[in-house]
């Protein structure tokens, strides 16, 4: 379990994210979906890239700025890198057939109380719990 | 769409975005596969920064959607019919999640950072974006 300090500090993170979400919606118009944002860069569209980009080089930049201070938060798993290929090839073709991911679904969906994005976030949680306590229990949890 | 300012908002919403997962702990993929994997030493910290992020975003909403109607209409999901689509692609993600310990947003703004398996992680999550556009072409998928 956590500490009562970091459960906090897990909720302050999270209302970060969620006026991340705010600043996207109210001035841009824009849902602050990663999968979404990433994805619509491949392949990228004219006029429709720059805002993209701007994101996600933001993003960069905030894990960049904050390695030295937070060098914890940057741990690995010790997992094979087929796994690893794996792993990234699930998420980036199922977070564009479900039209979302955690922040998608998950933060900004949810918090307008989306059908759609309530079903996602049930199915995707329920399919990582699955997965990562089969491979945890069973498979040594390194696979 | 491609305005000084629109690009400033990107940037800036990019950076609290980054900031957030960074500060609570997400960019870290075994506090995510921790919350994942019920039957080992289970690690809440994913629920607590969905509630923080979910939560303040739901607050924020109906104050936005007064002050910002235009946006707030624009930044809808066009579908709004839970289907086979939206279910299998949610089913598949969360396997490759339970996986890799990394959902998209962690795994960018790990990127620079955690290089190695992250790096590996993010070029093949981009590679499986553009097999969607492949099943798209090919009328596969919607």
């Amino acid at each position: 379990m956590i500490t009562m300090n970091e459960a906090l500090i897990a909720l302050g993170g999270g209302v970060l994210i969620g006026t991340a979400a705010t600043v996207l919606l109210a001035f841009n118009g824009r849902t602050a979906g990663i999968s979404g944002i990433l994805g619509g860069l491949v392949p990228p569209q004219t006029g429709d890239a720059n805002w993209r980009v701007s994101f996600l080089v933001g993003m960069v930049l905030a894990g960049l700025a904050l390695s030295t201070t937070l060098p914890e938060a940057f741990t690995t798993l010790d997992r094979p890198v087929w796994t690893i290929v794996l792993a990234g090839l699930l998420v980036g073709v199922g977070t564009r057939l479900g039209n979302g991911c955690t922040s998608g679904h998950g933060v900004c969906g949810m918090a307008r109380f989306s059908t759609r994005s309530f079903a996602a976030v049930g199915a995707f949680m329920v399919t990582g719990v699955l997965t990562a306590t089969v491979v945890g229990q069973w498979l040594g949890g390194v696979v | 769409m491609s305005d000084q300012r629109t690009l400033a908002v990107s940037f800036v919403s990019g950076l609290l975005f980054g900031a957030g997962l960074v500060i609570s702990g997400m960019t870290d993929p075994t506090k995510v596969i921790g919350f994942l994997d019920v039957l080992n030493g289970w690690d809440p910290t994913l629920a607590f920064v969905l509630a923080g992020a979910t939560g303040s975003h739901m607050a924020a909403r109906p104050y936005l959607k007064r002050r910002f109607p235009e946006n707030v209409a624009s930044g809808m999901e066009k579908k709004t019919e839970v289907d086979r689509q939206l279910l299998a692609g949610a089913g598949v993600f969360g396997v490759g999640w339970g996986l890799g310990g990394y959902c998209p947003g962690p795994a960018v703004a790990a990127v620079i950072p955690a290089l190695g398996s992250t790096v590996v992680f993010v070029i093949s999550m981009i590679v499986g974006m553009g097999v969607f556009r492949w099943l798209q072409g090919r009328g596969i998928a919607a």
